[in-house]
């Protein structure tokens, strides 16, 4: 087990490298093969009508007309050591860890996405919960009714749950709860810190929102793995023993039918906390998807870089624990 | 003594009882099953999976079902477990298990049945047992829910049974995972599983199917040996005559859901009746048989349970149908006694069976020293 864990993280140091380069590829080397010069990227951050001279100062202090590897070298320099942008009388510092710094908001990008980050994680974490719970309840009692009324509804909604993007249901959802009947007036974002209650009230919107579209899609899944489960033959030597039927669901049944549902919430949580731009976006709350529309918009490209290498390495770290607890729930993986 | 039989069982035992009474249960006999159907309404029609079928079983003894696939004996089974309890099958029929009715009583009594009373082995020991859970524990928790006892007796039971079963190092396999196990000790697992509460009743549904032939010996021989020293009833189900010619005192032969002929081992395997049964006993591999002389099948497939061929189910494919004047296409044969505790569903005069058999009989080339093959002991 101990073996295991240390060979995944030794891999996911890996991963995150390479994860770290191809991003850093995409965004500094395929410009370049699309013909464009440095001296073109760095004409982007000084006004209209520059002279040479201030795009070449830019160039320099960028660092863009070194060669790529030298520049992927200063970015992973900058994360550990931090870096200094000198040129001329412009001068930038920004602390380690740097992920990046922004010449259009003359703010480092890692301090920035850190004040972000307690939004989404607020966001993903509530809702997460909700949709877990929710969803697999709702799979469990469909599958073992299957057929009756209760499942065709269920199941019903769960596909306009899948089919209905958040920008509708999230809009609609605020347009009732908000303004007309206003249960959840004034939606704006509150730290934890700052005031729970309003924390919590203020999210509840958002978090049923988006776990609705989640739950939908995990009440599909959990139903299905029901179904197969409750048919395999060690439900029937459950049975045989005289286990009555609570205990063959959730001791049998359930915990083999969980297994893969555990697998795809660790990644969609993953990929949550990057940042749910359309929840975000609709209810106008500043997390790190909010973050990365507007860095986009304003063609920020440090932003961007930054943003998209941390929701990288939340993927990577999901994954990652995702791995060990599949080992943990499952001993055909651990031995 | 019985000839094809490998084990010779304490010579000649007691006829078996004739089925005519379905009012009272019998007084003797450890399990009784008294005109079973099993019916499953399906959009295609009734499927009649078990119509119609009665045994007796006393303690101590061994039942073989045997039949083709879709015969009828794994749902069979499976009914006097009450494990069609909440699908949609309907059953009747009498189900006496120690005296007590079964059909008619509560999902929560036969539960309670489940495991302590009668317990079953099923076929595929690694999918039958739970993936995620230890061997120990799977086996532990049998014995928890039919006993007041301990987690650590529990475990301490279990440590126990897997060593009467033979696995070697109990104490620390007893934490071992299924996928851990080989095949054969599978099985052995599921067999102690199926022990934990001192079964009245065992069922082995094909117990040795999915294992090598080198471990199905072994695990007939350890179940064989169990049931002497726990004293079970056992009921063997499965396609292997060998198997049965291996463990069973009685033989009841399924078709299409029906009992085609019930009788000792010795009725069956020296005296069969039924032309279903020469085909069975045809198309077994035999050692004693001539190398050259091809197996002669049973020729067709089994019938659909739901538009069962008229008159006799097995009419389509029995080559002796024409014998009968037309009785076996129009008329249901009912069970006939053809000796004592002999029965077989067939309109053929026992007078024609046993012509017919003896024939078979010369051209199997069964010589009366050939067919005293043993395989081991006796």
């Amino acid at each position: 087990m101990i073996t295991f864990i240390v060979r995944r993280l030794i891999a996911t140091v890996f991963l995150l490298i390479i994860v770290s380069m191809i991003t850093f590829a995409i965004f500094f080397l395929l410009p370049r093969l699309a013909g464009q010069t440095s001296r073109g990227l760095a004409s982007q951050y000084v006004g209209r009508n520059p002279t040479p001279a201030a795009v070449h100062a830019i160039e320099q202090q960028l660092g863009l007309d070194a060669p790529l590897p030298v520049q992927y070298g200063r970015f992973l320099r900058g994360i550990v050591l931090g870096e200094h942008f000198n040129s001329g009388s412009n001068k930038a510092y920004c602390p380690p860890p740097c992920f990046g710094y922004s010449f259009k908001t003359q703010q480092p990008v890692w301090p920035m996405m850190v004040s972000a980050l307690p939004v989404t994680i607020s966001l993903a974490i509530g809702a997460s919960i909700l949709w877990l719970v929710g969803g697999v309840a709702i799979g469990v009692i469909s599958a073992l009714r299957r057929g009756t009324l209760f499942d065709r509804f269920s199941m019903g909604v769960a596909l306009a749950g899948v089919s209905l993007p958040i920008f509708f249901t999230g809009l609609v959802s605020l347009a009732l709860f908000s303004y007309k009947w206003p249960i959840f007036p004034n939606v704006h974002f509150v730290s934890f810190t700052q005031n729970p209650f309003l924390w919590a009230r203020n999210l509840v919107l958002p978090w049923v929102t988006l776990a609705f579209l989640y739950a939908a899609l995990y009440a599909r899944l959990t139903r299905a793995g029901m179904l197969e489960t409750m048919s395999e033959d060690y439900i029937r030597t459950a049975r045989a023993k005289g286990l009555n039927e609570r205990t063959v669901i959730v001791r049998h049944g359930l915990r083999a039918a969980l297994t893969p549902i555990i697998t795809i919430f660790g990644m969609d949580l993953g990929a949550l906390l990057g940042g749910a731009v359309l929840t975000e976006t609709t209810f106008s709350l500043p997390g790190l998807g909010q973050f990365t529309i507007l860095a986009i918009n304003s063609q920020d490209l440090p932003e961007i870089l930054g943003v998209t290498m941390l929701a990288a390495f939340f993927i990577v770290i999901a994954n990652l624990v995702v791995d060990i607890l599949y080992a943990v729930v499952d001993p055909r993986v651990r031995h | 003594m019985a000839a094809w039989k490998g084990r010779a069982r304490g010579g000649d035992k007691a006829a078996a009882p004739t089925v005519t009474d379905t009012s009272a249960p019998a007084t003797s006999s450890m399990l009784d099953v008294r005109d079973l159907r099993i019916h499953f309404p399906t959009d295609d029609g009734l499927v009649k999976a078990v119509d119609g079928v009665s045994f007796t079983l006393d303690r101590g003894k061994t039942l073989g079902i045997v039949g083709e696939s879709g015969s009828g004996k794994s749902v069979t089974s499976l009914g006097i477990m009450g494990l069609h309890h909440g699908t949609n099958a309907k059953i009747s029929g009498k189900i006496w298990l120690d005296g007590e009715e079964l059909v008619a009583a509560s999902a929560g009594r036969v539960r309670q049945l489940r495991g302590s009373k009668m317990a079953m082995i099923f076929q595929d020991p690694l999918s039958s047992l739970h993936p995620y859970y230890t061997v120990g524990y799977q086996i532990a928790e049998a014995y928890l829910i039919h006993n007041k006892v301990s987690k650590k007796a529990a475990k301490e039971h279990a440590v126990d049974l897997l060593n009467r079963v033979g696995i070697p190092n109990p104490q620390t396999r007893v934490d071992d995972y299924p996928h851990q196990f080989s095949g054969g000790m599978r099985q052995r697992a599921m067999i102690a599983m199926a022990l934990s509460c001192d079964p009245e009743l065992l069922i082995a549904d094909e117990p040795t199917t999915a294992l090598d032939v080198t471990v199905q010996a072994q695990i007939l021989d350890l179940m064989a040996d169990l049931q002497q020293e726990f004293g079970s009833a056992v009921i063997i189900i499965t396609h292997d005559l060998g198997v049965v010619a291996e463990l069973a005192d009685d033989i009841l032969v399924m078709y299409a859901g029906r009992t085609a002929e019930y009788g000792t081992s010795e009725d069956i395997f020296d005296r069969p009746a039924h032309p279903y049964a020469w085909g069975l006993l045809g198309s077994m591999p035999r050692l004693d048989r001539a190398r050259l002389d091809r197996l002669i099948p049973i020729p067709g497939t089994p019938p659909s349970l739901i538009n069962v061929p008229s008159g006799c189910p097995f009419h389509p494919r029995c080559a002796y149908a024409a014998l009968t004047n037309g009785r076996s296409v129009n008329e249901i044969p009912q069970l006939r006694a053809v000796g004592p505790g002999h029965e077989a569903a067939c309109h053929l005069s026992t007078d024609e069976q046993r012509r017919i058999w003896g024939e078979q009989a010369a051209r199997m080339q069964l010589s009366p020293a050939a067919r005293h093959f043993d395989q081991e002991d006796a």
